[in-house]
């Protein structure tokens, strides 16, 4: 079947606030709430069922127009990384732990909002004017910083309730800034997809939780849906600015602007090389740029999916983005768009007969 | 069997990229077996028996797929970087050969160490295919290797890569095709990507929702000079696992083997790992438990390019394997 359409997607404002006010939204790991709710919104009028399952993954099913469709599940996972109130200590502050992977050295001094009231909290430090220069070639343990609520606020939370990072979402030139970009960028094609879903295939779009803490949402839904395929979507580390020494930067994982990342190997999954193979003929036959992220460590969705049952073939499609874990992560539009093509017409293009080809 | 041990360790098939082990065995195996089919992780599921009133539906696992690295960056000079598939160490590879599955051979190369008393860390390692450019490398990112070594016959003792688990799918081929008569409904599975996290078997375990299930695999030795303090040496027969790091092996398991080898007089020894676990832990976790065990072929130097086994042990295995499936079984 010779497509030469292009994709159904005309990038507009509306994408555009449906991604900030995603990454806007705060839904640390346990606690996805917030990006749930713009999820059921958005997708409810379009998908043929939507259930909210026990570990609260949104589990979203759009019909195929044929007969014995092949059953495809894609998932993005809406919790982000952040931290969980421990204790309360005299005058607002409280001790609290990293939830999911952030290095420590990033949390210094940055603004944070807590609570499902969105709280102005800042994870404070003492300043340079009072530190000594040996002090200072020591990043600070999580132990050791609090999250400051400025007093009086600090009664309106409790132990045990969430805080992620303040950044608000901003548009640059062709790039986007926010903090939450891992992974609503992979929520934000997903409720696209239900919008405008290939129509030869049962999509089925797992909205995932607990993601960033060991792929546990992921599991469940894959098991619920038991679906012939999955595609994990995800965003990935572009670590590829210059290196400091101008030797010639080998481990970059994906480059900004490449276009969608495509996983062989990681450390959590293998995936399946049919499906690597068809994602790389979309590409290349729709003119998608694509780029193979480099094999290595780490790990999406898929890892948990494909050992569900009797097994799930899988790949990884990820949105390159800059300083991920961090407060501000950088993506490019472009990549996004390019991201939610390659899925669109990988899936239109998808048949059962590719699983009957050599591995 | 020596041939089909050669015909298995030679082939190239890391975990993930199991098809070129797995047509070699299909081909062997498809006339001794009653039903054949690979799974959605490429799972080679391999039935003989109908279940009799006596019997059980026993699942064996070995794993088809060996260690190996996978590329992540061609530089502008040719040199290609990697990473690792599966429990590679380091100190196995410098001046090592290497053949990726498209068919390019490769030598591991490394940059200049300060300290000559150092071992090279896997960033400061790279294969030379023999490129003079990224643009002549007929290697790209994401393409899949694995060690290149031939078999070597030392009369008593086998060498070669990936014995691990090569030797166990021989053992259970060999046990299939001797396998005349059994009362259970007997699954011989040869599974894939054991060396990433036992993830076939963990599917393959589901699909066949075994009553009994016991791995085949490699173990360590304790019979090397100054080496793992552990009670398991070449040459002294099979080893029965009773734990690993991984699974404590069904006690009822561990008896009914022990006691089939005694029975048949075939030498075992008893096993304990204290690191590393096997298909054997994937069967026993899968839907409300299975009670498992593990047979296994002490191996010298896992996970280097020469991996060596004792040819008597693996006879044996073939012996109280099929000791094993000949007769019913009633765990206690």
């Amino acid at each position: 079947m010779e497509h030469t359409e292009p994709s159904p997607f005309e990038i507009s404002n509306d994408q555009l606030d449906l991604l900030e006010r995603l990454s806007n939204a705060v839904a640390v790991s346990g606690d996805e709430r917030e990006v749930r709710a713009i999820v059921l919104e958005e997708i409810q009028p379009f998908a043929d069922e939507v259930r909210v399952d026990a570990l609260g993954n949104v589990l979203a099913v759009r019909h195929a127009q044929g007969e014995n469709p092949l059953r495809v599940m894609l998932a993005a996972h809406m919790d982000e990384v952040g931290f969980i109130l421990v204790e309360e200590e005299e005058g607002g502050w409280y001790r609290f732990e990293v939830v999911g992977g952030i290095d420590p050295r990033v949390l210094v001094g940055k603004p944070v909002l807590v609570g499902k009231e969105h709280l102005p909290g800042v994870i404070g430090t003492r300043p340079i004017h009072l530190t000594t220069p040996d002090e200072r070639k020591n990043a600070l343990t999580v132990e050791q910083l609090r999250i400051d609520l400025g007093n009086e606020n600090g009664k309106k939370v409790k132990t045990g309730e969430r805080a992620g990072f303040a950044t608000r979402f901003r548009q640059a030139g062709p790039s986007l800034v926010g903090k939450a970009l891992d992974d609503r960028l992979g929520v934000a094609a997903l409720i696209e997809l239900i919008k405008n879903p290939p129509p030869n295939v049962e999509l089925q779009a797992a909205f995932t939780v607990q993601e960033e803490i060991g792929l546990r949402g992921a599991g469940v839904a894959a098991y619920a849906f038991n679906p012939d395929v999955a595609i994990a979507v995800d965003a990935t580390p572009a670590n590829d600015l210059p290196a400091w020494d101008g030797e010639e930067n080998t481990r970059y994982n994906t480059r900004l602007g490449g276009g969608p990342a495509i996983y062989v190997a990681d450390a959590a999954t293998l995936s399946d090389p049919r499906l690597i193979r068809h994602l790389i003929r979309t590409a290349e036959e729709m003119g998608i740029p694509y780029q193979i992220r480099q094999p290595g460590g780490g790990g999406t969705d898929a890892g948990a999916i494909h050992k569900q049952r009797e097994g799930i073939p899988v790949v990884s499609v990820s949105v390159p983005v800059r300083y991920a874990h961090t407060p501000a992560l950088q993506a490019r539009l472009l990549d996004w768009e390019n991201t939610l093509s390659l899925l669109y017409h990988g899936l239109e293009r998808l048949s059962p007969q590719l699983f009957s080809e050599d591995r | 069997m020596k041939a089909l041990i050669q015909k298995l360790v030679e082939t190239i098939a890391p975990s993930g990229y199991e098809m070129p082990v797995r047509e070699l065995i299909l081909g062997e195996v498809k006339d001794w077996a009653d039903e054949v089919r690979v799974d959605a992780l490429g799972n080679l599921v391999v039935r003989k028996g109908q279940k009799s009133p006596s019997g059980k539906r026993i699942m064996l696992a070995a794993h088809m797929d060996e260690i190996g690295l996978i590329a992540t960056h061609v530089d502008e000079n040719g040199f290609v970087r990697f990473s690792t598939i599966g429990g590679v160490r380091p100190h196995t590879l410098y001046g090592g050969r290497v053949r990726f599955l498209n068919g390019v051979a490769g030598v591991i190369g490394g940059e200049r160490l300060e300290n000559m008393e150092r071992v090279h860390s896997f960033d400061k390692l790279f294969i030379d295919v023999g490129a003079t450019s990224k643009e002549d490398c007929p290697v790209r990112v994401g393409d899949v290797a694995a060690f290149e070594r031939p078999f070597l016959d030392l009369g008593k003792r086998l060498v070669a890569k990936s014995m691990d688990d090569r030797i166990s799918v021989a053992v259970m081929m060999e046990t299939l095709r001797q396998l005349k008569n059994t009362p259970h409904e007997v699954y011989f599975v040869f599974s894939t990507q054991e060396e990433v996290g036992v993830r076939g078997a963990t599917t393959a375990a589901f699909g066949v929702d075994p009553e009994i299930g016991i791995a085949v695999d490699v173990t360590a030795t304790g019979d090397t000079p100054k080496g793992l303090k552990m009670a398991v040496a070449l040459g002294k027969g099979p080893a029965i696992k009773v734990k690993d790091s991984g699974m404590i092996a069904d006690p009822r398991v561990v008896r009914w083997m022990a006691d089939t080898a005694e029975q048949a007089g075939i030498p075992y020894q008893l096993e304990i790992l204290e690191g590393g676990s096997t298909d054997a832990r994937a069967m026993q976790l899968t839907r409300a438990g299975v009670p498992a065990g593990c047979l296994s072929i002490p191996c010298r130097y896992i996970h280097t390019p020469s991996e060596m086994v004792d040819f008597e042990d693996v006879q044996n295995a073939v012996g109280l394997l099929k000791a094993l499936l000949e007769s019913p079984v009633e765990l206690k």
